[in-house]
């Protein structure tokens, strides 16, 4: 344990620099999937049949094993974060575009009947109406797909992308415990700590439409 | 105006059609009910006006110009919509809501804002306490009111309701049905009322179009509608009662009650000569006894007098608990209503204000019936 301490305030920079690294590549893939996945999660309300072909193909990426995907996109973009960054929007999908969708098919048809019949704009109804009203739902399916980006971020290090994930490997490699601990603790907390985030916000969301 | 002309619709992939050559002229500031039982039409009628629905043949036209020229979106902000589930926006305050079609007509805020606290007066919500307030704080009743006043926020000359009044209790359904067509004497708009329930028909509709499979079955007044039923659809809509149906014809103020009422204290001398020339002339022998603020304390049954008899006006007095009233606005139907839920057979009819006018029996609604009808 005593060793386990010494190990972090020793490494702290290292440590401090990889905990950046992951956050950054997690934060990329998330930028990218949440534009993504609320653009499909969206687009996709308007036709019931192609709704559910988009959904189980997205949960067919989510069967493939994490690392093979990674490993797919090497030949596609060659080693370090960019194939890991790929790999990760790809899994994170899911959650958010079967949240976005179901948080806007989920409103009760009469709010969007009377919106439409009073004269509002798809647009207006789009912003003010189905965005405001899907929110809780599509923040908790963005959510789950944070904290899943920062557990799987940590196998990106098998392909060269750097963050948390390097000191669990190399520290397999060495048979160094102490290395290991430091790589699951600091993903795990950071992933609790993002989690308990977001959830405050989520319930804030919450607050707005009720 | 709202003039439809031989319009039909046909859903693409279905031989039948949903509506078959419907021909149909709303007149401004007229309630126009379409009824019918589910699945006539009525409601499909309803939204091809404001272009939710597109018809596949014919003409419609509002204020004359027809709606295939009209962009779907400026036409629909100039027609008023009320639909049962009311779809209220649960993210927006009631003031928001009620303000919908200003803010997307761009009206200036300070507009708005006079606006929706006119509309909030007019359907009797108590600014102060629920402007800033979230439709689920409120009750069915006052969310139909947001309802209303929503649609009613942009004055538009037309407004399309859907059964409006269909999720409420009955006596909150028809409180409001009575309150519309006290607001609908001032505002004058030109309504299409959708309902299947031949009462609510009868009760607000300046015409009543009866539809039955996509059909125009009969078009015409309420009195039209229960008394020279066309055919036997009509006929089995409007039921065998159509004798009560004619009470929703007639509001309460119209008729002249049997049994007047007498203040207590300021006209004692007039109650009991009334007392004491007491002649038999209707089949419920009561006078009415109110305070001097017109309150109704109760009743004096009338027997005949013997001469001699000292009882005073106080021990002569039925006080009833609890005293039905009924608002004079409300129509004979709703007072039979009260009558059979009164213990006394008698209701008190009570002018805006709460000043009470006279005394209504079940003799009082036979004859306003035969007289009328």
């Amino acid at each position: 344990m005593t060793s386990l301490i010494d190990f972090i305030i020793r490494q702290q920079d290292l440590i401090l620099s990889r905990l950046a690294e992951h956050s950054a590549m997690v934060l990329t893939a998330l930028s990218i999937s949440i534009v993504v996945g609320v653009t499909i999660g969206y687009l996709i309300t308007y036709n019931k049949h192609v709704a559910k072909v988009v959904i189980y193909m997205c949960g067919m990426i989510m069967t493939i094993p994490s690392l093979a995907l990674f490993v797919f996109f090497i030949p596609i973009f060659g080693l370090g974060p960019r194939p890991a960054i790929a790999g990760l929007v790809l899994y994170t999908l899911l959650p958010i575009v079967r949240n976005v969708y179901v948080g806007i098919t989920n409103i009760d048809p009469a709010i969007i009947m009377a919106a439409r019949g009073m004269g509002m704009t798809e647009l207006a109804i789009t912003f003010k109406i189905k965005i405001p009203l899907a929110l809780p739902v599509a923040f908790a399916g963005i959510r789950t797909a944070v904290v899943m980006g920062i557990g799987l971020g940590a196998i990106a290090a098998f392909i060269a992308a750097g963050g948390l994930g390097v000191f669990i490997f190399q520290g397999i490699n060495r048979g160094n415990t102490n290395m290991i601990l430091v790589g699951a603790l600091f993903t795990t907390i950071l992933a609790v700590i993002v989690d308990r985030v977001m959830q405050f916000i989520q319930r804030q969301t919450e607050k707005m439409v009720r | 105006m709202i003039r439809l002309e031989n319009v039909s619709k046909i859903y693409p992939g279905q031989g039948e059609p949903v509506i078959e050559n419907l021909n149909l002229e709303i007149q401004s500031g007229e309630i126009c009910v379409l009824v019918g039982e589910s699945g006539c039409g009525k409601t499909t009628t309803m939204r091809m006006i404001n272009k939710i629905i597109p018809h596949t043949g014919g003409t419609i036209y509002v204020d004359g110009k027809d709606i295939s020229t009209i962009d779907a979106t400026e036409l629909r902000l100039n027609i008023g919509y009320v639909i049962q589930e009311i779809g209220l926006f649960p993210h927006y305050t009631i003031e928001k809501n009620i303000a919908t079609v200003p803010i997307e007509k761009k009206w200036d805020k300070q507009r708005i804002a006079g606006r929706v606290k006119e509309l909030m007066e007019l359907m009797e919500l108590d600014y102060d306490a629920y402007a800033k307030k979230k439709p689920r704080h409120l009750s069915g009743g006052q969310r139909q009111r947001v309802g209303v006043a929503r649609a009613l926020a942009a004055d538009p000359p037309i407004m399309l309701m859907d059964e409006p009044f269909g999720a409420l209790d009955p006596i909150t359904r028809m409180n409001l049905q009575n309150e519309f067509i006290r607001i609908q004497a001032r505002i004058k708009k030109t309504i299409v009322f959708v309902t299947h329930d031949i009462d609510e028909a009868v009760k607000m509709g300046d015409k009543i179009a009866v539809m039955h499979q996509g059909k125009l079955v009969q078009f015409g007044s309420p009195q039209d509608i229960l008394t020279r039923p066309t055919d036997e659809f009509v006929e089995n809509l409007v039921g065998h009662n159509r004798i009560l149906k004619r009470f929703s014809l007639i509001e309460c103020r119209a008729i002249n009650p049997s049994a007047a009422v007498y203040k207590l204290d300021s006209e004692r001398a007039e109650i009991i000569r009334r007392i004491e020339n007491f002649e038999r002339t209707s089949s419920f022998p009561v006078i009415g006894i109110i305070d001097d603020d017109y309150r109704p304390i109760g009743y004096i049954p009338m027997f005949k007098y013997e001469a001699g008899d000292e009882t005073p006006i106080e021990d002569r007095i039925k006080k009833i608990k609890p005293i039905q009233t009924i608002e004079d606005s409300a129509t004979l139907f709703d007072a039979l209503g009260r009558l059979f839920s009164s213990s006394e057979r008698c209701v008190f009819r009570m002018e805006p204000g709460g000043r009470c006018t006279g005394i209504i029996t079940m003799g009082d609604l036979f004859e306003a019936v035969r007289v009328n009808g």
